[in-house]
């Protein structure tokens, strides 16, 4: 076991994968001699060699459309979009072909790949470094989604991403990389080191795609999130003294929903937590599925706390996104329901 | 105050407009054909820029007597012109039968190849039979030159219970592993990037297969073409792309891609890409070419870009009406001819081939194609109602194994179904 940040465990993972599998290849921007512009991959090109980790062309299109084609070859590609903000010249690749291909070739064949990228706000990034796209994804059949929240869940679910015979989105929180963030834009950050799940074992192991995590078991209220606002509603809850069961989804599809459903099950309220933008966001799908499974023991109706339906405000970013007074505020509502 | 620029002529929009439209009269007399055999043939290391030239001129084999000519003539033996001929007859017959099998109600869509038979049949004699190929929609002659057996493609076509796609995809968008044939998206140029990783692939493990791809001259217009010359340039990918320029993107003549201004070989430039522009209605110039070009990415010098110059006789599928929108004397008048024409002409100038040994071949391709097509019709026809895989197959392969929520979807629809009293 060794203490990790995100970034170091991600890293790890690659690590891992591309000395057991030598089918595993790393391409995108950036990724080769320099390690990426977040260090993702540092160290991989010296360590694995120029063919087998790569800068790639300003084209994310084409960073898309070879790794389905090296792909079909039978290579495992770990293709990284710089920022998530930059992914959607990939868009047609991604829905269109890497999605589609098991199904329109009835098997003949797949696009086994883990397009890495960084998601999230909270880092000034502006409307081109801070968008949440997971909802786009997740509403495409035949792409899996995956959002890890700790150092521990980022190399499992890497690994167990990298080693799925299907295409998965693994979208990375920015925010979150070096430190677990409490929502308090205005306190120093706190390392990785002091949360329990920077503890990451050295060697493979994985976290299987497809199960939820109840991170904090709790009575109040179930609040169903992912990524960055795993932490922001963590810290929430402990300041506010609220006993609330806050479930990680971890992988958004498929959707571990009978966990999330057994928790509303025993609480009666549900506040669903997210970064992105609000309509046809996946807090709505979560919402949809919570109602249809759980009504009868639905005490309030479900709650959600999103980012606002505008692009992402640069200088007013902490207007924007989802904090503690927000969650306050819908919290109240909801328990006086 | 007055704006700047008030008193300089307006700027005006040119928007392309083909030469001839439904009643004008066809006349090609000012289309100079290259002369056949005229084109050197470079060493397959050449430098991109030194062979400039032959992105703007074309290479032809065959010429206006039936004769090949000139360095670029392959000297293939007689037996292999007459597989060629052979193939090109039974695709257009093959073509001919399921065009009407789609008018007769049999099936949804169909695209005939009538007329760009060279492209694809020549290019499959000049590359192994283990290169993969990216195709378009229009490659079908690549599955029988590769010998896919014929009643594979017709099932597909009536996606019917023998359709080894399981009636997922739209008639033509064949897909078969064992030929090295990609699956056809139906998505336009997507195949083209896929192509590329595919060949660096192929390079990264060190093996000695190259990748091909296809593309129509109006789907160069697309990022995706652009995004592939890019990768490929960069890692030197074996790849050989190919532009069929049959001139007509549905309706929009090749202008609409910039045809008024350059030729589609001459895109391979910027990039530094050889660029080779070929009479793709010569057959010999097809396989001599892409030869070339498989020679070339093989021996690790990089990717050829081959604009195949040729006519789309038809429509571009059962759902448009050529009349309404170009001449119909084009096609006649075409000045580069018939590409089965031609290669039969050149057999019979061989002394390799007649009139009655041809007309044995059409009538035995017809009979061939016939009969396949009556064995796969027993397995089904689309719509049909019958003979499709069972409904429940649709949740499969979406993912390698079926997540909660797809059998969840799944068994409300055979509820549903059953509910409604509908066979499952």
């Amino acid at each position: 076991m060794t203490s990790m940040t995100m970034l170091q465990a991600i890293n790890s993972a690659l690590d891992v994968m591309m000395a057991r599998d030598p089918n595993v290849v790393v391409l995108g921007e950036d990724v080769g001699y320099f390690g990426g512009v977040f260090k993702a991959t540092q160290g991989l090109q010296a360590k694995y060699g120029k063919t087998r980790v790569f800068d790639t062309p300003i084209n994310e299109g084409g960073i898309i459309g070879v790794a389905v084609g090296m792909a079909a070859y039978g290579l495992r590609p770990v293709p990284e979009i710089q920022f998530a903000d930059y992914i959607y010249p990939a868009f047609d690749q991604l829905v269109s072909e890497a999605a589609r291909l098991r199904y329109r070739s009835a098997g003949q064949f797949t696009a086994p790949m883990t397009v890495r990228s960084p998601m999230g706000g909270g880092i000034f990034g502006g409307q081109t470094h801070s968008q949440s796209p997971e909802g786009i994804f997740t509403h495409v059949s035949g792409l899996k989604t995956v959002i890890p929240s700790t150092p521990y869940d980022a190399k499992g679910l890497l690994i167990a991403s990298i080693e799925d015979n299907d295409p998965v989105i693994f979208l990375e929180p920015k925010r979150i990389y070096n430190g677990p963030f409490d929502g308090h834009y205005d306190r120093p950050v706190v390392p990785w080191s002091k949360h329990p799940a920077s503890e990451v074992p050295d060697d493979y192991y994985t976290v299987p795609l497809g199960k939820a995590a109840v991170t904090r078991p709790g009575t109040d209220l179930t609040i169903v999130t992912y990524g960055t606002m795993v932490h922001v509603v963590t810290a929430f809850a402990e300041e506010n003294g609220i006993d609330a069961e806050i479930i990680d989804v971890r992988t958004l599809v498929p959707l571990d929903i009978e966990t999330i459903a057994a928790s509303v099950e025993k609480t009666g309220r549900c506040m669903i937590v997210h970064e992105a933008t609000r309509t046809g966001g996946f807090g709505a799908e979560l919402s949809a599925e919570i109602q249809e499974r759980c009504f009868y023991a639905l005490e309030a109706p479900v709650a959600r706390v999103t980012g606002w339906d505008t692009p992402y405000p640069h200088a007013l970013e902490w207007a924007y996104f989802p904090g503690p007074v927000r969650l306050g505020q819908a919290c109240k509502k909801l328990m006086e329901a | 105050m007055k704006a700047r620029g008030s008193n300089l002529p307006p700027l005006s929009l040119h928007v392309p407009e083909p030469r001839f439209r439904p009643g004008d009269t066809v006349d090609y007399a000012d289309f100079e054909i290259p002369i056949a055999g005229a084109q050197s043939r470079p060493d397959i290391n050449a430098i991109p820029r030194d062979i400039a030239g032959h992105a703007y001129g074309m290479i032809r084999v065959l010429d206006g007597e039936g004769r090949a000519v000139g360095p670029w003539n392959p000297n293939l033996d007689p037996a292999t012109l007459r597989n060629m001929l052979r193939e090109m007859v039974l695709l257009r017959a093959f073509d001919d039968r399921f065009f009407r099998a789609q008018r007769q109600g049999k099936t949804s869509f169909y695209m005939k190849s009538t007329g760009e038979e060279a492209t694809s049949i020549g290019a499959a004699h000049a590359l192994h039979d283990d290169d993969m190929c990216f195709p378009s929609y229009r490659q079908q002659g690549l599955l029988i030159a590769r010998g896919y057996p014929l009643i594979e493609m017709m099932c597909q076509i009536y996606n019917n219970s023998g359709d080894k796609l399981k009636g997922r995809q739209l008639p033509v968008m064949y897909s078969s592993r064992e030929k090295s044939f990609f699956s056809l998206s139906g998505n336009l140029a997507t195949q083209y990037p896929q192509a590329v990783g595919w060949a660096m692939a192929s390079a990264i493990k060190g093996d000695t297969r190259i990748a091909a791809a296809w593309c129509g001259e109006g789907s160069t217009a697309e990022g995706d073409f652009h995004s592939a010359l890019t990768f490929a340039s960069v890692y030197r990918a074996a790849t050989v792309f190919n532009i069929i320029n049959n001139q007509w993107a549905i309706s929009s003549f090749s202008g609409f891609a910039g045809a008024e201004s350059t030729t589609f070989a001459a895109r391979a430039i910027g990039y530094g890409i050889a660029g080779l522009r070929i009479d793709g209605n010569d057959i010999l110039a097809v396989y001599a070419a892409t030869q070339w070009a498989a020679e070339r990415a093989r021996a690790g010098h990089g990717p050829t870009l081959i604009e195949h110059f040729t006519y789309r006789a038809e429509g571009h599928s059962t759902s448009d009406d050529p009349s309404r929108y170009r001449a119909a004397e084009e096609r006649t008048k075409w000045p580069l001819g018939d590409p089965i024409v031609r290669l039969k002409h050149h057999l019979e100038a061989l002394g390799e081939w007649d009139e009655e040994r041809h007309v044995a071949l059409e009538k035995e391709c017809v009979a061939l194609i016939r009969d396949n097509a009556r064995e796969a019709e027993a397995r089904g026809v689309l719509g049909d109602g019958l003979r499709h895989h069972s409904f429940d197959t649709m949740f499969e392969d979406v993912f390698e194994t079926m997540p909660h929520h797809l059998q969840e979807q799944r068994d409300q629809m055979i509820a549903e179904r059953e509910a409604a009293g509908l066979k499952p």
